[in-house]
């Protein structure tokens, strides 16, 4: 009896001293589907470093954010890594709160070649410096329907040719199957300013941070565009994300959705699950590429483990069994080169009707330009999203929409 | 007071100067836990959001960003075009969903203060849309809605292709509810007015309730018809409960936030058609991050509302010609 006490405190000692020796804690910040990556990632990186212990906080996108920002502005409660998206990223980066990883000890610079430039541009500040490492990327790509196309006599070639090919098309489809070409205008618009952009120039915003609306022919012909298929009656009025948008999907409403490439794991697992095989996915209109969305691992300035979070960080990003296994997962596309050349980026896609699409999006990503993102983009997007309402329902004159939102994109990035 | 404290005082002085303390200070222990959480969760985001006002601040720059620019955020707001246009749609749903809560919980409440049986199911279904989480109700309402696929539109269309007559003044196309600039104001005001109206039939029902009975039976012997008894009886005894309800009303309007953020997503649907200036403050803050302007924002909306409803006592004091 004495011996069983006896070996039950002691077993109970070691128990409770084993913690101790696992040295460090991880608390990682993230939100859906992001945290599947993390979570891909826990058993794998436990082999390398059994002595780390990752704690996932997940919670949804805007809660995600809203806690962040609060946990910086009070410095309390921070993660030691937290996962951002394109859409937040840039104000991250912006408000200082995040390590700079380009000076020693991390000295990030070292992964840059290995990389996916314009996703390595993106993770930078003003000054130039690295303040996280992108996980996955989101090459432009249209997906179509190619049953829809097929009955109104269309072809692939008509959709990438040009957009004047590209809105013909769409009033072919309208008439031969009722469907939109797509969803809303501001979907059009979207493909338009994201495509032809150069190197360092970004959607809104020039080097300096002045904004570049007024009298740009890419921001003139994107409203041009959108005006004249909502005017066709090609564009229908749906919002992306809404019920509507996959109802839409569903009922063979909408022809074609330019998207990041990741789109395909949506459409396959709950916007239309039913179509599998009646859609395709090619290039974007007149050659363009672009870029849609993209996500980043970070490390706050006030993090107590930097040096074990900053491994962690670069296991995710530049680790190729890790890029693979999320991809897998998550249908996030690599954004570590090396991980861009696994066999299963040859793999025919059911969904896709069998076609091996995710060569043609590794290509696209090559060649998406390196757009910088301002920390004003979400304001300057609602302006332009405004205007744009009033040129296509309201007649509102182009040019003095653009004037217009230029005024107020200035007014407000003053700020 | 100085009898107690001076040595001179009788020997029983310090014991008894010890329990007048005691006496004196348990009221204020008894009442601190409200005091020390009003002042955390109320006093302090008060005073801090007023401070904030006047200051230039991205919470995610940490407390050492905040930068004073004394009334720039002021003048931000009040020369700022989305402000107004989200003031403009405040206003707009404000009156186009409170406007016909009064006038029909009124004649409602009347009517079911007539009837003997079955009052008590009646009330409990049109109070039970505001007990019910706004977030619930939103979701519905935006599947009803729904262009394609949602009943209000189906139910019209056949109506048009069945009804005879009337049918043929109904819309022969989808309604897009949500989506069309031009029908997403009427139809937030519709699911605001529906949530409330019962809210307001409970308060004017309990009002009428405390009317006595034998003005009515004196009206009768005089021969008042119903709808005098109704004007001249009912109208004039409700009135401070008129007031009570017409100024929740304006208060819970004109900062409106929940039904049309989910019905139409944060930035209030195409064009902002249903942005109203609580979604604009939140969104300037949460997504602009620009916490400053924000409280500025709420800043003037409180005047705003502060005005209104002072107008709204007077309004009521000079209908009553007196008080």
């Amino acid at each position: 009896m004495n011996k069983v006490v006896r070996l039950a405190v002691a077993s109970a000692l070691c128990a409770a001293a084993l913690p101790s020796w696992a040295a460090v804690t991880l608390t990682v910040a993230s939100f859906p589907d992001l945290d599947r990556d993390v979570k891909t990632a826990i058993p794998l990186y436990k082999k390398l470093h059994p002595d780390v212990e990752i704690k996932l906080v997940s919670r949804e996108r805007v809660d995600h954010v809203n806690a962040l920002t609060t946990q910086l502005a009070s410095s309390s409660g921070l993660p030691d890594v937290m996962g951002l998206e394109i859409g937040f990223v840039g104000r991250f980066i912006a408000s200082g709160g995040l390590e700079d990883l380009s000076k020693a000890p991390y000295n990030a610079g070292q992964l840059q070649s290995q990389i996916t430039g314009y996703s390595w541009a993106q993770a930078k500040g003003a000054n130039g410096d690295v303040y996280a490492l992108p996980v996955d990327i989101g090459p432009g790509t249209m997906f179509y329907r190619k049953d829809l196309l097929d009955k109104a006599g269309v072809t692939e070639a008509d959709l990438t040719k040009s957009w004047e090919t590209y809105i013909a098309a769409g009033k072919k489809i309208k008439a031969a199957t009722g469907a939109y070409l797509v969803a809303s205008p501001v979907d059009l618009k979207d493909i338009y300013i994201r495509s032809n952009l150069k190197n360092g120039e970004g959607i809104y915003f020039d080097k300096s941070g002045k904004p570049i609306i007024a009298g740009n022919p890419r921001f003139e012909n994107a409203f041009k565009y959108a005006k004249e298929a909502q005017d066709a009656g090609i564009a229908g009025n749906i919002k992306q994300w809404s019920n509507e948008w996959a109802a839409g999907f569903q009922h063979d409403q909408i022809a074609t959705q330019a998207m990041g490439a990741w789109l395909n794991g949506h459409l396959a697992h709950w916007l239309a699950p039913d179509q599998g095989g009646k859609w395709r996915s090619c290039n974007l209109p007149a050659g363009a590429f672009a870029s849609w969305g993209g996500s980043f691992y970070a490390i706050p300035a006030k993090s107590t483990h930097k040096a074990e979070a900053y491994e962690f960080v670069k296991f995710l990003a530049a680790n190729r069994e890790q890029q693979i296994a999320a991809f897998k997962t998550l249908d996030a596309f690599p954004s570590l080169k090396a991980a861009q050349d696994d066999p299963s980026m040859s793999e025919p896609l059911p969904y896709l009707g069998g076609q091996k699409a995710r060569e043609m999006w590794r290509d696209a990503a090559k060649h998406v330009p390196e757009i910088p993102i301002n920390k004003n983009d979400g304001v300057a997007e609602d302006i332009i999203n405004d205007q744009l309402d009033q040129v296509v329902h309201q007649g509102k004159d182009i040019k003095a929409a653009l004037a217009d939102a230029q005024a107020d994109v200035e007014r407000r990035a003053r700020r | 007071m100085e009898s107690v404290l001076s040595p001179a005082a009788s020997s029983t002085a310090p014991r008894r100067r010890k329990r007048f303390q005691s006496w004196k200070w348990a009221p204020y222990i008894f009442i601190s836990p409200f005091v020390i959480i009003f002042a955390i969760f109320g006093a302090f985001p008060l005073i801090f959001s007023a401070t904030l006002s006047f200051a230039q601040w991205d919470p995610a720059a940490g407390f050492g960003a905040i930068k004073w620019i004394q009334l720039d955020n002021y003048k931000f707001v009040l020369t700022d075009r989305w402000f107004w246009k989200s003031l403009g749609n405040t206003v707009y749903i404000a009156l186009a969903s409170g406007l016909p809560q009064h006038l029909v919980a009124i004649p409602f409440a009347a009517f079911l203060s007539t009837l003997l049986r079955g009052r008590n199911i009646v009330l409990g279904a049109y109070f039970l849309p505001f007990i019910t989480s706004s977030v619930a109700i939103s979701l519905i309402f935006s599947s009803l809605f729904s262009k394609d696929f949602g009943a209000i539109n189906a139910i019209l269309m056949s109506l048009h292709d069945h009804l005879p007559l009337i049918g043929q003044l109904l819309p022969d196309h989808k309604v897009d509810w949500l989506q069309n600039t031009e029908m997403v104001k009427p139809t937030v005001s519709f699911v605001v007015f529906w949530r409330y109206v019962g809210w307001n039939t409970v308060l004017y029902l309990a009002a009428m309730q405390t009317i006595p009975e034998d003005l009515y039976e004196a009206a009768t012997l005089d021969g008042a018809s119903i709808t005098r008894q109704f004007w001249h009886i009912t109208l004039p005894m409700i009135r401070p409960m008129m007031f009570f309800a017409v100024s929740l009303t304006l208060i819970n309007n004109l900062q409106l936030f929940e039904e049309p953020f989910i019905l139409l997503g944060d930035n209030g649907g195409t064009g902002q058609a249903a942005m109203t200036t609580a979604m604009y403050m939140y969104r300037t803050a949460f997504y602009f991050s620009d916490f400053g302007t924000a409280c500025a924002i709420s800043w003037v909306m409180f005047v705003i509302i502060a005005v209104l409803s002072y107008g709204n006592n007077r309004l009521f004091k000079l209908a009553g010609g007196e008080d």
